[in-house]
C-alpha cells in the first residue's frame, strides 16, 4: 500500500492525531525536566499519569462527571432549541432583526460569568443556576449563526421551493433549514464551548459539585497532578459533546 | 416554407438567396451579412405578437421598477403565446428583462400590469402547470441524485417507494443512470443541470420555463446538453418556453425565437426557425442555421450596442466607490 493510500484509510488521521497528541505530552514532560517549565506550576505528564486512578477512586469522579455532563447537556440543548427558535424568529421578523442583533452580538462578549450572585439569587444554590448561567453564556452564538445560515440560503434554493409551491413550514423545513443547517451548527458548537466554560466555571465558583468544584477542592490542597487529571476529564466532556453534535449533523445532512 | 424565413406570425417572408458557394470564410460572412440586409424590415421594435389561443399566453405585460434613479419599465407591453408541445426562446441583450419576464411567467414577481394565462386560468403566484429550470445551480446539496429528482414528488405527497420509482425514470431520460446515489457535489456542472431540469420534469408541469439553464456551462457541453434537451422535448411533446441570450443554443432548440429590444423589454421580432425536426447539435454546421444566427444577430446587434453605451454611460457617470490613485496620494 502506498503512502497516498495509507493516508486516505480512516484510521490514518486518528492515529496521526493521537501520535501528535503523545509527541506534545512528551515534549511537555522533557521541557519540565529540562527545567523550561516550572514543574510547580505544571506538573509532570508522568505524574498526572498516576493521578487518574486516584482521582476516580477517591474523588467519586464518575458521579461528578455525570452532574457536569447533565448541566452541560441539559443547556446546550436549551441553546440549541431557543437559540435556533429565535434565530428563526428574528430571521422572519427583519424589524425585531435590526432592533436586536447587535445587542444579541453584545451579550456573547460580555462576560456574563459575573453575574453568577443574581442567579444564585433566582435560583438558589442548585443545578439551575450553573444550567442557566449555561444557557445565558451559549445561546448569542447559536441565535448570531442561526441568523447567518438561513439568511445565507441561496435565493435560487428558495425560488426551486417557491416554483413546487412549497408552503412556509415546508420551505423552512425541507431547505432554509438544511441549507442553514453547517453554519447553525457552526453557532451550537460555538455556543457549546460557552456553555461548558460557564458550567465548570460556576461549580468552581458556587461550589456545587461536579468537575468544576473538584478542580477547585484539588487546587486549594495544591494537588496539582489530581488538578490536571480532573481537567483531563472536562476535556473529556468537551469531547462526548463534540462527537455527539457532529454525529447529529452527519445524520441530519450526511454531506458536506 | 423550409430554408426560407418566417420572422412573425403575421409577416412572409421572401426566400433568402442561394446557398452561399464554399469560397473564403470573410467573403461567405459578407455574403451572408449581405443577405440578411435585404430582408424587409417588419415586426419593428414595438411591436406585438398576438396573443393566438396558446397554452400560455402572456398578454400586455409591464413591470417597472422603482430605482434609486428613478422609475425603471422593465418589461413593456410584452405579448407572447406558445402553443402545446412548441419550444418558444426568448432572447435579447443583457439587461431586456428577459429574467423579469421568467419571474413573471413562473409566479415569482407579481406587481406587473397585464395577464399571464395557462390553459385559460391566470397565473397568480407559483402555477402547477410551470416547471421551472433556473439559470444558477439549484440542486439540493444536502440531497441525493434520486432524492433531488424525487423532490416535488415528496413535496405532493407520494410514497417513498413509488417516488424513487418515478424518479428514476426521470433521471433515465437526461442520461444519468447509475449515478441515483451520488451527491451533486460529486457531478459536474453539466450533470448538476440535468438533475435540476430531470426535477422539474419529475413534478409533470405542461409547461417548461427554463431561464438560460445552460450559461454557466462551457460551449460544447451546451451544445451538447441541447441535444438532450431536444431530446426529451421530442419524446415528452414537452411545451418549452426557453429565455436566453444565446443566439447559437436559441437557434438549435427553438421552432420561434422572440427577439427582444434592450431596456424597456419590448418585443421586437418573432422569428420562425424553419429548421427540420427531430434536430441535434449538427444542424449548427447547415447554412441555414448561419442564416438564422446572423439575421438574429443582425436584430440583436443594436440592441446590445445600446445596453453596451447606456452600461458604460451609467459607470460614468455613477460616483466612485473606489478612490483613485492621485486622491490616495500614491
Amino acid at each position: 500500500m502506498g503512502v497516498a493510500a495509507v493516508t486516505r484509510t480512516r484510521i490514518f488521521p486518528l492515529a496521526l492525531g493521537l501520535g501528535a497528541l503523545a509527541a506534545a505530552i512528551l515534549s511537555v514532560e522533557a521541557l519540565i525536566r529540562i527545567g523550561v517549565i516550572n514543574r510547580f506550576i505544571v506538573p509532570l505528564p508522568s505524574q498526572i499519569v498516576p493521578a487518574f486512578e486516584r482521582v476516580i477512586v477517591e474523588e467519586d469522579i464518575v458521579e461528578r462527571f455525570r452532574l457536569t455532563f447533565f448541566e452541560a447537556f441539559t443547556a446546550g440543548a436549551m441553546i440549541t432549541v431557543v437559540g435556533v427558535s429565535l434565530g428563526f424568529l428574528l430571521f422572519r421578523i427583519n424589524i425585531l432583526r435590526q432592533a436586536t442583533e447587535t445587542w444579541v452580538a453584545a451579550l456573547a462578549s460580555a462576560p456574563t460569568v459575573l453575574m453568577y450572585p443574581l442567579f444564585l439569587v433566582i435560583f438558589g444554590r442548585s443545578a439551575w443556576t450553573i444550567i442557566m448561567m449555561g444557557f445565558v453564556a451559549g445561546l448569542p452564538p447559536v441565535i448570531l449563526k442561526t441568523i447567518e445560515g438561513l439568511a445565507g440560503t441561496r435565493r435560487v434554493l428558495i425560488n426551486v421551493g417557491k416554483s413546487f409551491k412549497l408552503t412556509g413550514p415546508q420551505l423552512f423545513t425541507k431547505i432554509l433549514f438544511p441549507a442553514a443547517l453547517p453554519t447553525i451548527f457552526v453557532g451550537i458548537r460555538l455556543g457549546l464551548i460557552f456553555t461548558l466554560i460557564n458550567v465548570v466555571g460556576v461549580e468552581f465558583l458556587i461550589n456545587f459539585g461536579g468537575l468544576g468544584q473538584l478542580i477547585n477542592d484539588l487546587a486549594e490542597r495544591y494537588d496539582l497532578p489530581g488538578t490536571y487529571a480532573a481537567i483531563c476529564f472536562v476535556i473529556l466532556v468537551s469531547v462526548c459533546f463534540f462527537v455527539l453534535t457532529e454525529w447529529i449533523e452527519r445524520w441530519l445532512r450526511p454531506v458536506d | 416554407m423550409r430554408g426560407r424565413f418566417r420572422e412573425s406570425e403575421l409577416v412572409e417572408r421572401p426566400p433568402l438567396p442561394d446557398p452561399l458557394p464554399a469560397s473564403g470564410e470573410r467573403e461567405q460572412k459578407e455574403r451572408l451579412m449581405a443577405s440578411v440586409a435585404t430582408l424587409p424590415k417588419s415586426g419593428a421594435a414595438g411591436a406585438q405578437v398576438p396573443a393566438d389561443a396558446g397554452i400560455l399566453v402572456v398578454d400586455d405585460i409591464v413591470k417597472q421598477f422603482d430605482t434609486p434613479e428613478g422609475p425603471l419599465i422593465a418589461v413593456d407591453r410584452v405579448s407572447l403565446s406558445v402553443r402545446p408541445g412548441e419550444f418558444l426562446a426568448v432572447i435579447g441583450p443583457s439587461g431586456c428583462g428577459k429574467s423579469t419576464l421568467f419571474n413573471i411567467i413562473g409566479g415569482l414577481l407579481d406587481g406587473y400590469q397585464g395577464a399571464v394565462t395557462v390553459g385559460g386560468e391566470t397565473v397568480r403566484g407559483p402555477h402547477p402547470a410551470i416547471g421551472m429550470v433556473f439559470q444558477e445551480e439549484s440542486t439540493f446539496p444536502w440531497r441525493t441524485l434520486i432524492e433531488n429528482v424525487a423532490f416535488p414528488l415528496e413535496i405532493a405527497g407520494m410514497g417513498r417507494k413509488d417516488r424513487l420509482n418515478k424518479a428514476k425514470k426521470f433521471i433515465a431520460l437526461v442520461g444519468l443512470s447509475g449515478f441515483e446515489n451520488r451527491y451533486p457535489a460529486e457531478l459536474s456542472g453539466g450533470m448538476r443541470q440535468r438533475v435540476a431540469i430531470a426535477r422539474t420534469l419529475a413534478s409533470e408541469p405542461k409547461i417548461l420555463l427554463m431561464d438560460e439553464p445552460f450559461a454557466s456551462l462551457d460551449e460544447q457541453t451546451r451544445l451538447l446538453l441541447g441535444d438532450k434537451v431536444l431530446q426529451i422535448q421530442q419524446d415528452l411533446k414537452q411545451t418549452t418556453l426557453l429565455i436566453t441570450h444565446n443566439i447559437t443554443e436559441a437557434v438549435q432548440l427553438a421552432d420561434r425565437i422572440l427577439v427582444m429590444t434592450y431596456r424597456p423589454g419590448r418585443v421586437k421580432r418573432m422569428v420562425e426557425i424553419d429548421l427540420p425536426r427531430p434536430r441535434s447539435s449538427d444542424v449548427v454546421s447547415s447554412e441555414a442555421f448561419g442564416r438564422y444566427v446572423a439575421q438574429i444577430w443582425s436584430d440583436l446587434r443594436e440592441e446590445a450596442t445600446r445596453g453596451m453605451q447606456d452600461e458604460e454611460s451609467r459607470t460614468l457617470h455613477a460616483a466612485p466607490t473606489l478612490p483613485s490613485p492621485a486622491s490616495r496620494g500614491g
